[in-house]
């Protein structure tokens, strides 16, 4: 397979996560688009890491998942808090940071 | 066309299709199902790749730990396609009008970069063996810090999460 094409790929995976985070109003949608495009980087990163042969890039994978696991179990708490105080999770309803 | 490349097709399909459907669909709760797929699909491209540890990490905790998460806030705030708000057209033309734009100006630079092929052949960098090697010599200080980044996550997910009295809580004689 030719790199490229799995430049190709993660980079679709992206450009649909940006899509999503530009398009949805629903604040655990947009969540999950920056999910899926940290998932898009890490693909790309374990292809770099085969064809230069090096496990450097599979350990940083393996940091950004830690990093995005730890940022979920947040971001969801603030999330959740913030719906018990305006009962919605519309980004639009959520813009204001003090009620 | 052989084996390897029928698998890398059909799961490039099945990621970019089950992508495009967690952005469309109306219901938030299959727009993690579809969300689920994907992570599976770029699990398969791991394994694709020898990379058999991170396909394993991948689907444990992306698809097993942080999807149930986000299920259960889905399911306890109890949104489905009717509740669901939509922004107005010109809005949703936009965000895939710019989305397009990056895509196509990313893929003009990079369309006439060196042909580099990813060899068939397998390395075994990839192996958990080998990957834990790196990971307690090489890099053993970023996975403490790591440790304390997770025990000050969860601390920080348990308070903002706790059902306490309303606002900040000021403390006595400030």
């Amino acid at each position: 397979m030719p790199i490229q094409y799995y430049i190709f790929l993660s980079l679709a995976l992206f450009s649909i996560g940006i899509m999503g985070t530009l398009m949805r109003r629903n604040a655990i949608i947009i969540f999950m688009c920056i999910e899926l495009m940290l998932n898009a980087v890490n693909l790309l990163l374990v292809a770099f890491s085969k064809m230069y042969n090096d496990a450097s890039a599979q350990i940083f994978v393996f940091f950004s998942m830690v990093v995005a696991a730890a940022e979920v179990a947040v971001g969801l708490a603030i999330i959740v808090m913030m719906y018990r105080k305006v009962h919605s999770v519309d980004i639009n309803i959520l813009n204001r940071l003090k009620h | 066309m052989n084996a390897y490349e029928l698998i890398f097709w059909l799961l490039t399909v099945m990621a970019i299709s089950c992508a495009l459907g967690v952005i469309l669909s109306r219901n938030p709760v299959s727009s993690v199902l579809f969300l689920i797929a994907t992570f599976f699909a770029v699990s398969g491209h791991y394994i694709l790749m020898n990379a058999q540890f991170l396909a394993i990490v991948n689907i444990i905790v992306y698809a097993g730990a942080i999807m149930v998460l986000f299920l259960f806030v889905i399911m306890l705030m109890n949104l489905n396609a009717d509740t669901e708000p939509q922004k107005n057209r010109l809005v949703q033309l936009a965000g895939v009008v710019s989305g397009g734009i990056l895509f196509l100006v990313i893929l003009a630079a990079l369309k006439s970069s060196t042909n580099n092929m990813l060899e068939q052949t397998s390395t075994d960098i990839g192996l958990i063996k080998n990957l834990g090697k790196t990971l307690f010599t090489k890099f053993v200080l970023p996975f403490e810090i790591a440790s304390v980044l997770f025990l000050s996550a969860m601390i920080g997910a348990v308070v903002l999460g706790k059902k306490g009295e309303e606002g900040p809580q000021t403390p006595k004689g400030a």
